[in-house]
């Protein structure tokens, strides 16, 4: 995979290469009713556990079990749920909130910023041990992560870290692929002539980074603290591994301690709608931030809307 | 140097001449670089390297009730080899790569090469609603699932019984590494089509305009300009697929609360290391378990990429 191949990947594009503007090819003119049911019914199969998981976050236990999944109950109980669910335990659920946000905003900021100075280096400077150096960060992109908790959590226990929140958030700093897309974005969207420019005018070299360089990779970063934040967000093992406290649990590890405690309670069945709702208000922080930040990360992703 | 021949004195003058000018520039230049990787780096060699040789050093010691740590060579790996318990989860997770990952990406690719083509109305909404189930985390997806495949207050069960089917059994032996296959696609599809819708809408206008004017179907069009073009991108799924699937943890761990009897302790390789390494206190074996895991995707990673450029290679000459 060299960086060449796969540029097309993030690369920002020139907007006047884009096919949107071609008059030969304007395929908009022509819809197709076919097309648009089947993609729609297709859509169903994304939505519709996502639509369950709300209506059911709306019910209480004996209505989970008495009605309909798909549709509400007579009585809405969402709001009884989401107190039980944000007392339980002493409010350890907001607690796990809380901590889910810290670190993976701590990680992802961290990433973001090794990343971005990582690939504006590879991309903006020739210096001996370049390609070494970025053939080892593009090969540890196929390293497991499974191959790398278990000793990670020995090396973290000797240095007495294991149970922090430090625990969960180095490991999750590392983000190879954050640095190639950094590098195949920085190439194309900070030109060479400007940093030149800012070299005669006496900048150095730190200073165009920060002031010229992360200014035009806007997109760039958003792409990648979104994805290292979904990565850290979404992330189970390495907590699970690392954290021993219950008040240091992010919400995955949490729900799942819910969620065994529900299935082996057998009798307690009140906590089923506790899980449910509990797995219902975890997803929506993600959803309402891709929803909000998709021009950035789509564009990131993307070519055409960007700058050229 | 210093005691060189007046001959090349105009030589070498000049030459330093040129280095004094370039020298501490690109000096000064190298320095910043290595400084802005020193960041990544630091981290990259204490959070992967020295793991990676900590694992494989650890997978060569064996714990014994009497001298405590003894050097075993490889025979933790000779252990893992002919152990049944890791070769089954092996097994597991290969049938789920190869049933589950052409499946996923396929259909990625449908959805992506659909979006593309701007045939469908409400395209933008499409793209966002499919995309939807990557912001869902892995424990919540098969949390989520397992209700939905429940017996009791699950829909599909209770549509099910309502026409008559009976209740399908999502949790037997025999179903569920296919209803876990289900999970995986539903919250990974959706990320595999913005990567290769990515890829497409970076394809050049003329290399369109060549085949319009051709008269090229749709499916010609896919076929051979656009598939080929963001074969890349397709490769970068498909690694990406190779390693989620050998290293399936968060479905099969949370599918044991419910289906206890189904899901065993090394229902796949990644859930197997665990176990051995947190409940049955086997670190030696577990570090081995692992890094042999880790060898089998870098591996299949391996020969995968190789596969595809040589027919890449191939379709080149052809044409």
């Amino acid at each position: 995979m060299t960086v060449t191949e796969t540029r097309t990947l993030v690369a920002p594009g020139t907007p006047g290469r884009r096919r949107g503007g071609s008059r030969h090819y304007d395929p908009s003119r022509r819809r197709s009713i076919l097309l648009t049911v089947l993609l729609w019914l297709c859509v169903l199969y994304f939505i519709v556990p996502l639509w369950w998981l709300f209506v059911s976050s709306t019910k209480d236990n004996s209505a989970l079990f008495s009605t309909f999944g798909l549709w509400f109950a007579p009585e809405l109980s969402l709001w009884d749920n989401l107190q039980t669910l944000f007392t339980i335990r002493g409010g350890l659920y907001t607690r796990w909130l809380l901590n889910t946000v810290v670190y993976s905003v701590t990680a992802a900021f961290g990433a973001t910023l090794l990343s971005a100075m990582a690939g504006y280096a590879f991309a903006k400077y020739d210096f001996p041990g370049k390609k070494v150096l970025f053939s080892a960060t593009l090969g540890a992109v196929m390293i497991p992560l499974t191959a790398l908790a278990l000793p990670t959590y020995l090396l973290f226990s000797q240095a007495g870290l294991t149970d922090t929140p430090w625990a969960v958030i180095i490991p999750s700093l590392v983000s190879p692929f954050g640095v190639y897309l950094m590098r195949v974005y920085a190439a194309d969207a900070i030109p060479d002539t400007l940093i030149e420019a800012a070299r005669v005018d006496g900048a150095g070299e730190f200073r165009i980074f920060w002031q010229v360089g992360l200014r035009m990779l806007g997109p760039g970063l958003v792409t990648v603290f979104l994805f290292s934040l979904v990565a850290t967000w979404n992330n189970y093992f390495l907590p699970l591994i690392m954290l021993n406290t219950s008040e240091l649990y992010p919400i995955t590890v949490g729900l799942a301690q819910l969620q065994a405690a529900a299935t082996a309670g057998g009798g307690t069945q009140a906590l089923f709608s506790t899980v449910i709702t509990g797995s219902f208000v975890a997803i929506l922080p993600l959803i309402v931030a891709f929803l909000f930040l998709q021009r950035y990360w789509q564009s990131g992703l993307a070519t055409g809307s960007v700058k050229g | 140097m210093s005691n060189a021949p007046t001959l090349n004195v105009e030589r070498t003058t000049r030459k330093s001449a040129v280095t004094r000018r370039t020298s501490p520039t690109k000096r000064k230049q190298y320095l910043a670089a290595y400084l802005f990787l020193l960041p990544f780096f630091v981290v990259f060699i204490t959070m992967l390297v020295i793991p990676l040789v900590y694992a494989g050093y650890l997978s060569l010691f064996e714990s014994k009730l009497i001298g405590g740590e003894v050097f075993a060579g490889l025979d933790n790996y000779a252990r893992a080899l002919t152990d049944p318990q890791f070769l089954g989860g092996l097994g597991r997770v290969g049938l789920f790569f190869i049933v589950q990952v052409p499946i996923m990406l396929g259909l990625a690719l449908f959805f992506a090469l659909a979006l593309d083509s701007m045939r469908a109305r409400g395209s933008k909404g499409i793209r966002l609603l499919i995309f939807m189930p990557y912001a869902v985390p892995a424990v919540v997806a098969t949390l989520m699932w397992g209700y939905l495949y429940g017996p009791d207050f699950g829909p599909i069960a209770q549509i099910a019984r309502a026409v008559g089917l009976g209740t399908p059994d999502f949790l037997s032996p025999g179903n569920i590494l296919f209803s876990m296959m289900n999970i995986v696609t539903w919250e990974f599809i959706g990320y595999n089509m913005i990567i290769m819708y990515a890829a497409l809408r970076a394809i050049p206008a003329e290399l369109y305009e060549a085949a319009e004017i051709d008269g090229a179907g749709q499916f010609r069009l896919a076929w051979s300009i656009k598939i080929p073009a963001i074969r890349p991108a397709i490769m970068l799924t498909v690694i990406f697929s190779i390693i989620g699937s050998f290293q399936l943890f968060a479905e099969p761990s949370l599918l044991n609360t419910i289906a206890p009897t189904v899901i065993t302790n090394s229902f796949t390789p990644n859930y197997y290391a665990y176990n051995l390494a947190f409940i049955n206190q086997e670190l030696n074996y577990a570090a081995a378990v692992a890094f042999l895991l880790g060898l089998v995707i870098a591996v299949i990673s391996y020969f995968v990429q190789l596969g595809s450029e040589r027919s890449a290679r191939r379709e080149r000459k052809g044409l």
